[in-house]
């Protein structure tokens, strides 16, 4: 489904330097806000809010088995739920590519930071280990899941704890007060191409109208660690440069949130 | 043998915390959060909206559909697997046959209306909790309704017949255990949900439907109380 | 003796007694259930003599002959147009219904309106299936150009349109937007200066959410002349015009 009109207004605006609700090109919207430890029964849990988005993320801890290929690192799992009470346009049924890529995209940052020493995680080399898997789960989709996604994965991984464990069995009950070994913490943040525009946080109206959108994953340093470009329209080495700066900069606001508490 | 004391020190007769809201998923036609211990049921009404494909379609009146389901950091266990599995899709049977008797469809053949439930943490309860929330998240998409419904599981835990079972109460290893989920209809006091496992007298059952009886109008109160603060009046603003 | 449990403008939920006794008649969104008077669904109570009604507060926008409405084209076929009603049912835009223009059979639609276009339009037919007609023959039905679409509660529409009009006048005067309110809901709006579209679009959010409190129309009116520095006057539309004309 096109949405000519509504295309046509969104760039008449954005020629006027305005959005349909009036925010600065790259202005989050508010609140921004992360709340901790949401859910009792996972060991490490978040629900993070920007404008009207809402998605929660939780961590769960299992023993396993490391691969034989890295014998003395843990595992670390990232999965992604467009959940169909999120958005009236997300279908019930098995992950489609929209989530595939939501989840790919945080799991990528998270990875490539090395954001867990996933050394630590391991147990005995080759034998026991632990697997970390971070589940986010769409609760509200009014737009710009991505950034809202990859900020509640990293503070549920913030919020989790160790369960008590005997051998191979764990004690879910109890927690201990061992925090997962987190070295980095990758902020995201996408930036949208409409037009000849950029802007963050899109908002669903926004979303449907981009050409293109690239999510940049910035460690403390500075430095990137990952990035997805998406949508239907090519960009510009110009055009990037630009993209990744406003992105940079941004990714300090984002930081801020995640680190107050 | 005999249960003495609850494991989390409520009375036999008593309903473990509540929480209820309403709208609490802005794109959603109506939504409710229901909250009772540690089990949290988030729940979103889209419709009544276009059933395709078109065989679906019934012609007299408008179509439910219920969808239950467990995120995956939501089990005492381990990781739920995401997806579908036989329990969710019987639970999803059971929810819709709890709320079809109070919902008027006659106004919307060929429609469907989708009912999600999502629960981030669970302590048992999980079926009732859902009805909860969907009742109220029905009538806050403005349907057409007899009342609403409330839901919770009684029972008995070795000699003594309770209410609201928790996990470690479903769990109780030293004597029998029986977990009997029920809907209530507040206004008719006609049940819609009645579901058990375990292993229960005749006496113990009639006695836990009378507590359920009880406690499910105080469910209802709670119920009523949270969508009548979503439309309170913020008359004097400024 | 009949005895009203509750007061007007209290929010009731389904299945909650308003009324006892058979001295009262049950209206729109109640039911009578032996001597009782129930609420069917959630609503404000509305006590008028001895009829008692509900004032929905939510729910899906149902198609009514009669109704303009805003929708949009989801598809073209060899006789019309299927449009997006915002409801739970599309409708048919017949080419003779669109158009004085001679169209040969097999003749290029969407030169006319195509996939994604925005009409504004009237409810001429709607079956006991629900299969819906619409036409655009008659003062003021047209494709909208490029706007602003916005969606609300389609029970809220009467108080965003005011009495004859006035309402919506008030907001278009006071932000320089031109404003075009469907009866399902929907609204198209658009404005030559942002700002001012921003204020229309923020005012018909908040007329949305207060509806149902009294002063709505003071209240309103006093909201836009602090935020945008006008006097405002209350103008209702001539008899027999369309306050979405002109």
């Amino acid at each position: 489904m096109t949405a000519k009109q509504a295309r046509q207004h969104i760039v008449k605006l954005l020629n006027k330097t305005a959005r349909l609700d009036g925010r600065g090109f790259t202005e989050y919207r508010k609140p921004i806000s992360i709340e901790y430890n949401i859910s009792k029964s996972a060991e490490g849990s978040a629900r993070v809010q920007i404008g009207e988005t809402i998605v929660l993320a939780g961590v769960k801890m299992e023993i396993g088995q490391p691969y034989p290929d890295t014998p003395n690192q843990g595992g670390l799992m990232v999965g992604a739920e467009l959940l169909p009470l999120s958005n009236p346009d997300f279908e019930s049924g098995p992950p489609g590519i929209q989530a595939i890529e939501l989840g790919r995209v945080v799991d990528r940052a998270i990875r490539e930071a090395k954001a867990i020493d996933v050394e630590k995680l391991c147990i005995t080399e080759g034998e026991l280990c632990w697997v970390v898997s971070i589940d986010i789960c769409t609760l509200n989709d009014a737009g710009n899941l991505f950034d809202a996604a990859a900020l509640a994965a990293l503070a549920a991984l913030k919020n989790a704890k160790l369960p008590e464990r005997d051998g191979k069995k764990i004690d879910y009950k109890k927690l201990t007060d061992e925090k997962l070994p987190i070295q980095r913490l990758p902020i995201s943040v996408t930036v949208c191409k409409i037009a000849d525009k950029f802007l963050v946080d899109p908002t669903n109206e926004e979303e449907e109208v981009i050409d293109a959108r690239l999510t940049v994953a910035f460690m403390e340093n500075g430095e990137i660690c990952a990035m997805q470009k998406g949508g239907d329209m090519a960009l510009t080495l110009a055009d990037i440069e630009q993209m990744i700066s406003i992105a940079a900069e941004k990714s300090n606001e984002l930081r801020v949130v995640l680190d107050a508490d | 043998m005999t249960y003495s004391k609850r494991s989390d020190g409520r009375k036999f007769d008593e309903l473990r915390e509540m929480e209820a809201k309403v709208g609490v998923i802005k794109r959603a036609d109506g939504s409710a959060m229901f909250k009772i211990g540690k089990t949290t049921a988030y729940c979103a009404v889209y419709g009544p909206r276009n059933l395709y494909p078109k065989f679906l379609q019934n012609p007299l009146k408008g179509t439910l559909r219920v969808n239950y389901s467990m995120m995956p950091f939501s089990g005492s266990g381990n990781r739920v697997k995401p997806g579908p599995n036989r329990r969710a899709r019987e639970i999803s049977l059971v929810i819709e046959k709890a709320i079809t008797p109070v919902l008027d469809l006659g106004e919307f053949p060929n429609s469907v209306i989708d009912i999600f439930i999502e629960l981030p943490q669970t302590d048992a309860g999980t079926r009732c909790a859902g009805i909860c929330a969907a009742s109220m998240a029905l009538a806050d998409a403005g349907l057409a309704m007899t009342d609403l419904v409330a839901a919770v599981s009684v029972g008995r835990v070795d000699d003594k017949v309770v209410v609201d079972l928790c996990y470690d109460e479903e769990a109780y290893p030293d004597g029998p255990v029986a977990d009997v989920p029920i809907a209530m209809l507040p206004n008719s006091g006609k049940i819609s949900l009645l579901q058990m496992d375990g292993e229960i007298s005749n006496e113990q059952l009639v006695k836990a439907l009378k507590m359920g009886e009880v406690a499910c109008k105080q469910i209802y109160e709670v119920q009523k109380a949270a969508l009548k603060d979503k439309y309170k009046s913020t008359g004097d603003e400024d | 003796m009949g005895e009203i449990i509750v007061k007007e403008k209290d929010v009731v939920v389904p299945g909650e007694v308003i009324a006892k006794g058979m001295d009262f008649l049950p209206g729109m969104g109640t039911t009578r259930q032996g001597d009782n008077i129930l609420a069917a669904r959630i609503g404000l109570v509305n006590i008028d003599g001895r009829a008692i009604r509900l004032i929905p507060l939510s729910g899906q926008y149902l198609p009514r002959t009669g109704d303009t409405i805003i929708a949009n084209v989801v598809d073209v076929n060899f006789s019309g147009w299927r449009v997006e009603t915002n409801s739970a049912y599309s409708a048919m835009l017949n080419v003779k219904d669109a158009t004085s223009d001679f169209v040969a059979k097999g003749a290029d639609l969407t030169q006319y309106f195509d996939v994604g276009d925005y009409l504004v339009g009237k409810i001429v037919n709607v079956t006991t299936q629900m299969l819906i007609d619409i036409s655009l023959r008659g003062p003021g039905l047209r494709k909208l150009g490029e706007g602003r679409i916005l969606k609300v509660a389609s029970s809220k529409v009467p108080r965003i349109i005011g009495k004859k009009g006035s309402m919506v006048s008030m907001i278009k005067q006071a932000t320089d937007t031109k404003i075009i309110v469907g009866q399902n809901g929907v609204i198209w709006i658009s404005g030559e200066d942002p700002k001012g579209e921003l204020i229309a679009v923020n005012t018909i959010k908040k007329i949305e959410e207060e509806a149902h409190i009294p002063g709505l129309t003071d209240r309103i009116k006093s909201h836009l002349e602090q935020i945008t520095g006008r006097q405002l006057q209350l103008q209702e539309t001539p008899e027999g015009m369309s306050h979405n004309e002109g």
